[in-house]
């Protein structure tokens, strides 16, 4: 079971991501379940989505996780939300940031004892020169397929192009672009 | 005709989208609604379906959930296979006219979104709306996941419009829990779902303008009672089609759905009895307890909540020690209903389990591996001094002094 715990704020498509990543992943076979705590959220709140991914099917409906890989897509987040929650040895964490791993850490003092398993990458960035928008889920499941080497690059945008098929070709480009970047760019 | 969908062996759909596949794929004709938090999606998306082709139905909006369970059933009572979706207020507000459904045995499809009844206002998944339905007469059906939703609503249409039922029918599932959370759903094809469920077939309707007739008419003390109790006896008596529906249902998918869902009980010593998606959960605790500490945990939870399941209850329980019933509705100064009904079917066999009451999960708390744990810890403590060691009543994940009534009256 690999349980994955989005920190977003609503409006930035976290859930559009947890679903669109069990999407893909379904198409290999597994088991998935995505899901998001946003109850009555107005844009811009904090908010949290989550994925579990296992051989078998998944029966666990219970909030609680002890994530293996927290994905952080707004900035401000990895410094006001508790990113490092239910923490475990092996958690990996993929920040979008502007600034560079070292700077992060040094800004974040929970991270101080976990900087082997930080990742960053400007999602927000790549969203503007790519997408057009400040849309960091796509980036961050670029970064997110580098980081668990759970597939291929190739044949998850083979996937992601099927479940965007409903979009016009310009934005499933644009949403390669991004998922690409941010894949040879996460550190 | 509508156009057809094409759909993957395997969908990644929430809850509400794939009752919403189900309405498309039953051709509903006819979807009278007031959208609320969680269920919108379900008739939003059923908007869309019409909107684009895919149904040939109507959608009506109307200006409250009054109003829209009074349009279906004006469309039900006309002929028309018809459907809605609404959760909390929203069915508190639809009850006047829910008990107006069944009375004039329209079987109409209501799915609800189990969501907390305010004060204070919440949006998020209890069963509060659910129990406030049990004495109307419907059908409730719950299911604990998307896929069950989805096949539940398909089994649904066809148990309620079966001539020996002729009763609406609700199909419940967990608000976010279940209704917005995505996971492996395996549609049926829609050609066939629709030869499962059938062509409508309507009776008396009145569009027959041939053969005049009338609904909701007005019976005092001569034959009310007659009235009522035979409605009564139809809905004691719809197990028969619900069985057999379940059974077409499972010749065509392999899915096998029962009224009342047994999880490792052949040699269970104690056992949580639960509704919705925290029978998924204490499902999982009690496997990882047989796992690692030997306790012979088990779990039941009626798939049908009305008609409740009296005999497969006391079936499937009589070998059992103590017994946890989870109620996910604060009861307001009594016992869970849950319990109480659970008490009653167990209290006339002769085993006599010790049964405890847990409030849990309300306005959408979680419900964690370990919370069920702890649950069927305690049942097994019962069970091995042969009393009931705590107050009868509890809450489980309530924040500050633990709070319980009630001793038992059994112990030595």
């Amino acid at each position: 079971m690999i349980e994955i715990r989005w920190h977003s704020r609503a409006g930035q498509g976290a859930v559009t991501g947890a679903k669109g990543l069990g999407d893909v992943v379904s198409r290999t076979g597994k088991q998935v379940q995505a899901f998001a705590l946003y109850g009555s959220a107005k844009r811009g709140a904090a908010m949290r989505a989550y994925n579990r991914i296992d051989d078998k099917p998944i029966i666990n409906h219970a909030k609680f996780m002890l994530p293996d890989y927290v994905l952080v897509i707004d900035p401000a987040l990895a410094f006001t939300d508790n990113i490092t929650e239910n923490d475990k040895p092996e958690t990996q964490y993929i920040i979008t940031t502007h600034l560079d791993k070292t700077e992060l850490i040094a800004q974040i003092p929970e991270l101080q004892d976990k900087k082997d398993r930080v990742h960053v990458v400007d999602c927000m960035q790549i969203s503007l020169d790519t997408i057009g928008r400040a849309i960091p889920n796509a980036p961050m499941l670029g970064a997110f397929v580098k980081v668990s080497g759970m597939f291929e690059l190739e044949d998850f945008l083979e996937s992601m192009k099927r479940v965007l098929a409903k979009f016009p070709q310009k934005i499933i480009d644009a949403n390669m672009a991004a998922i690409t970047r941010a894949y040879n760019e996460v550190n | 005709m509508a156009e057809k969908m094409e759909l993957n062996d395997v969908e990644v759909w929430d809850g509400n989208y794939a009752a919403a596949q189900a309405l498309r794929q039953a051709q509903v004709d006819v979807v009278a609604a007031y959208p609320i938090t969680p269920s919108t999606p379900i008739v939003e998306n059923y908007g869309a379906f019409v909107a684009n082709g895919y149904v040939d139905g109507e959608f009506v909006m109307v200006e409250s959930e009054h109003a829209a369970m009074s349009g279906c059933v004006g469309a039900a009572a006309a002929g028309g296979r018809v459907a809605t979706a609404t959760s909390s207020q929203g069915f508190m507000l639809m009850i006047e006219v829910l008990y107006q459904a069944s009375g004039m045995r329209l079987p109409i499809v209501l799915n609800v979104v189990n969501r907390a009844v305010a004060s204070p206002l919440n949006v998020r998944g209890d069963h509060g709306d659910m129990y406030a339905g049990r004495d109307s007469g419907w059908v409730q059906l719950d299911a604990f996941n998307a896929q069950e939703a989805y096949d539940l609503n398909l089994c649904a249409f066809k148990i309620a419009e079966d001539i020996n039922v002729r009763l609406p029918a609700m199909v419940h599932q967990d608000g976010f829990l279940t209704s917005h959370t995505a996971q492996n759903v395996y549609p049926l094809s829609d050609d066939e779902a629709y030869a499962f469920i059938g062509d409508y077939k309507p009776v008396d309707e009145m569009l027959d303008f041939s053969k005049p007739v009338t609904y909701g008419a007005q019976t005092e003390e001569d034959w009310h009672y007659e009235h009522k109790a035979k409605q009564h006896r139809a809905l004691m008596d719809s197990y028969v089609v619900i069985d057999r529906v379940f059974e077409e249902f499972k010749a065509k998918t392999g899915r096998e759905y029962k009224r009342v869902e047994s999880y490792m009980m052949e040699d269970a010593e104690v056992a949580i009895v639960a509704l919705g998606s925290t029978v998924e959960t204490a499902i999982q605790a009690a496997q990882e307890l047989r796992d690692n500490e030997g306790l012979k945990a088990g779990v039941v939870a009626p798939r049908c909540f009305r008609p409740f399941p009296f005999n497969e209850i006391r079936d499937v329980l009589a070998n059992v020690k103590a017994v946890a019933v989870l109620d996910r509705s604060c009861p307001m100064g009594a016992m869970g209903a849950l319990f109480n009904e659970i008490s009653a079917a167990m209290y006339t066999t002769p085993s006599r389990p010790l049964i405890t009451n847990f409030i849990y999960g309300l306005g959408g708390r979680d419900f964690s591996l370990d919370d069920a744990k702890h649950i069927f810890r305690e049942q097994k403590g019962h069970a091995d001094v042969g009393y009931i060691t705590t107050p009868i009543q509890q809450f489980s994940g309530l924040r500050g002094p633990k709070l319980g009534f009630y001793e038992t009256k059994r112990s030595k």
